[in-house]
């Protein structure tokens, strides 16, 4: 039953949910401010800044001068699709297995790849650049594919088991009965059904693995280094740099937005797939 | 018939030479990887690397980041022989500890127009290890104090031209103090780190005549010289410094300086360029330089920090990598940038060649006094009392960091009022004590 909400009640909470929302967006929205101004003026008192100081693209271009943005950004988009689509490969069978045909031990194991997350990366961080060491892929591309996916993949497991328990294992069996090969069962029945679900763990996981920045610093020098380490190349202690900085957090953060924007209303379905009943 | 076919001989052999030339110099171009951290000078190197490449057909990978973060990605690298870097942005501090432990190649042979006796000696004991040079100083600082000369006119000061004590210098402050036009009379570093508050609380706690360890390493922070110095410094800030000091550190102070916020200042001698600036500083024709002050002794005073570049042992390219350290830290290469970006924007502090060149002193009329503080800053005789370590502001050994960041952390808090001095020198005390223990240097 529908709750009865008074018109000033609805005002209210929109303003609310307004302020609360540019509280958030209100950080990004000063970076692009900033970005827009000359180093001089960047570290003037707020009010001036917006006030009493002029707009330029000056930083634009010496970020772009110094850097190759295009390298970094390709290296980003590499990385992070990599790492998701390699993800994805693996936790489609996995959380079929765990939420189709779940055996004894199944929650421990969730739990336990759940756990792993809970662990400092800066605990691993010698051993897993010795393997890459040994290995030879160090500041490789290949390399962070690897590790991100690694690193992200308890979440896509958890994300795709928790779309799949949606689905009625009886449609599944109904497959089967016509004669459905497990192959065919995945990919033609449970896929299509899960496609809200598995598009927003895509995007989710895209979005993490394209603001990573422990590994992605620790483990790239200059081949592989993708856009976290163009913004951190423009963080100095000694000398303000806030107008390039921002310049270039907003370069860095303006793919990832704008894909966000685009496909805001599939990664709200697919996070609120299956709440509502 | 003869002839042609010495002609075509003759072909073959010019072909085949013309194939080992290239090959030779296709062996001898490498790509060399520079980690680096983001500052002016960096930035000015990056911009005239391309000058090198062009003579000597190398090419430079750059990989530019944060100070802390370049610390951190840079010992990961060379403590696991890694092998991602040919060259290092290192400081002061890692210099001789890294050296020592035998992670870097020595450089002592950089060639004969190299002229090592150019370098300042404290620059190079500085970067040394057991009498070796592991590190080429690219820029080096001390530290002096800033002091708005138009303001100091206006009360009557007169700038003594002997080092003052810090007693002497509130007394000047308490002159120039004026928060109602605001104007305070000093900003110093409260923002916690051994990098931030520490750089001027350890010599501060030198002039009090306090040390960081006895010669058995034994931690004395909780001393009487400690507390004296301690507790000028939070007297002197919540007195006469700008409110919310915990939040500021070098880039803050030096904005509110440039802003005409304060009336003094002791911090970086490299701040001076930025600070004489018109295109970035509003007092740029008002701002004039003195030695940071003593008070027991005038010992270790002013602090000492180079950043220098280093070849660590695991690079591949260690030839290509000298190269361009002979190149970059060379007087030709300071010219070069004098000549290109403007004297002011030399790098300081590392050659005798840049201070008697006419064209820097007379761009930069800070020239002299960061001389001397440079030369008068000796990081193996900085304390009142005799100690084990070498280091103006910081201690040479690896335990440091971790205990000056736990320091600088409870001298902020006592300074943002959160605890008492005396509590924040026995916190230090434990636990430095405890971290000294842990190390094996004291029982």
């Amino acid at each position: 039953m529908a709750r009865n909400v008074t018109t000033s009640r609805k005002s209210i909470n929109t303003i609310a949910a307004g302020a609360l929302g540019f509280l958030m967006f209100f950080p990004v929205l000063w970076i692009v401010i900033l970005s827009f101004k000359t180093e001089g003026n960047a570290i003037k008192a707020p009010l001036e800044i917006l006030l009493n100081t002029g707009w330029t693209t000056e930083s634009y271009g010496a970020v772009q001068a110094r850097s190759n943005y295009f390298k970094h950004f390709s290296n980003s988009l590499i990385i992070s699709l990599g790492s998701t689509f390699l993800g994805m490969l693996i936790a489609i069978p996995a959380a079929w297995s765990m939420a189709f045909v779940p055996a004894k031990r199944t929650k421990n194991v969730l739990m336990w790849m759940l756990s792993t997350k809970m662990l400092p990366p800066v605990g691993v961080l010698i051993p897993i650049y010795l393997i890459f060491r040994d290995l030879g892929i160090l500041d490789t591309r290949t390399g962070l594919v690897i590790v991100l996916m690694l690193i992200n993949l308890p979440i896509i497991v958890w994300m795709l088991y928790t779309y799949f328990r949606e689905i009625p294992g009886e449609i599944l069996e109904a497959a089967r009965m016509d004669g459905a090969s497990l192959r065919e069962e995945v990919i033609h029945v449970l896929v299509p059904m899960a496609i809200p679900g598995m598009a927003s763990t895509v995007l989710l996981n895209v979005i993490l693995a394209w603001n990573e920045a422990f590994w992605t610093l620790n483990l790239t020098a200059a081949k592989a280094a993708p856009l976290t380490a163009f913004i951190a190349s423009y963080s100095s202690p000694e000398g303000l740099f806030y107008a390039k900085l921002s310049a270039a957090s907003v370069m860095a953060i303006a793919p990832i937005l704008i894909m966000g924007w685009f496909s805001q209303k599939q990664l709200v379905r697919g996070l609120t797939f299956g709440a509502v009943k | 018939m003869r002839s042609k076919s010495l002609i075509r001989k003759n072909r073959i052999l010019i072909g085949a030479s013309a194939l080992v030339s290239v090959a030779a110099t296709a062996s001898v171009a490498e790509e060399i990887t520079i980690a680096t951290v983001n500052n002016s000078d960096m930035i000015i190197m990056q911009e005239l690397s391309s000058k090198w490449e062009e003579q000597t057909g190398h090419s430079v990978e750059w990989v530019v980041l944060e100070e802390n973060v370049l610390r951190q990605r840079v010992t990961t690298d060379i403590a696991t022989d890694g092998g991602s870097f040919d060259i290092i942005t290192i400081g002061a501090y890692e210099a001789p500890i890294w050296g020592g432990q035998d992670w870097l190649v020595a450089l002592e042979d950089l060639g004969d127009d190299y002229d090592y006796g150019d370098i300042f000696e404290p620059v190079r004991n500085g970067l040394s290890a057991d009498g070796t040079l592991y590190a080429v100083p690219f820029y080096a600082e001390s530290s002096f104090t800033f002091y708005r000369t138009d303001l100091f006119e206006d009360a009557g000061i007169e700038v003594p031209s002997e080092q003052m004590t810090y007693d002497e210098f509130s007394e000047i402050v308490a002159m120039v103090h004026d928060p109602d036009n605001g104007v305070y009379g000093t900003c110093q570093r409260g923002k916690a780190g051994w990098g931030e508050n520490m750089a001027f609380v350890g010599p501060l706690v030198n002039a009090f005549g306090g040390r960081w360890f006895d010669m058995g390493w034994n931690p004395t922070i909780d001393s009487s010289e400690w507390k004296a110095a301690i507790n000028y410094y939070v007297d002197l800030m919540n007195n006469f410094g700008p409110p919310g000091a915990t939040a500021n550190g070098h880039n803050e102070n030096r904005a509110l300086f440039a802003d005409g916020k304060c009336a003094t200042w002791v911090d970086a001698t490299s701040a001076a360029g930025y600070i004489f600036n018109p295109d970035e500083s509003s007092v740029h024709d008002r701002t004039g330089f003195f030695q940071a002050p003593k008070q027991v002794t005038d010992k270790g005073t002013g602090w000492f920090w180079a950043w220098a570049l280093a070849v660590p042992k695991s690079s591949q390219k260690v030839e290509a990598a000298k190269e361009f350290l002979a190149w970059s830290t060379s007087k030709e290469y300071v010219e070069l940038v004098g000549e290109t970006k403007g004297w002011v924007a030399a790098p300081p502090g590392t050659r005798q060649s840049t201070y008697d060149n006419a064209s820097y002193v007379e761009a930069a009329p800070f020239a002299a006094t960061v001389l001397n503080s440079i030369l008068a800053a000796n990081p193996a005789d900085a304390t009142k009392d005799p100690v084990p370590y070498t280091g103006v502001q910081f201690v040479a050994i690896p335990e440091f960091q971790g205990i000056g960041n736990y320091v600088g952390q409870q001298i902020s808090a006592a300074l943002a009022g959160q605890q008492s001095v005396d509590q924040a020198l026995a916190n230090s005390q434990q636990f430095a004590v405890r971290e000294m223990t842990k190390a094996g240097y004291i029982n």
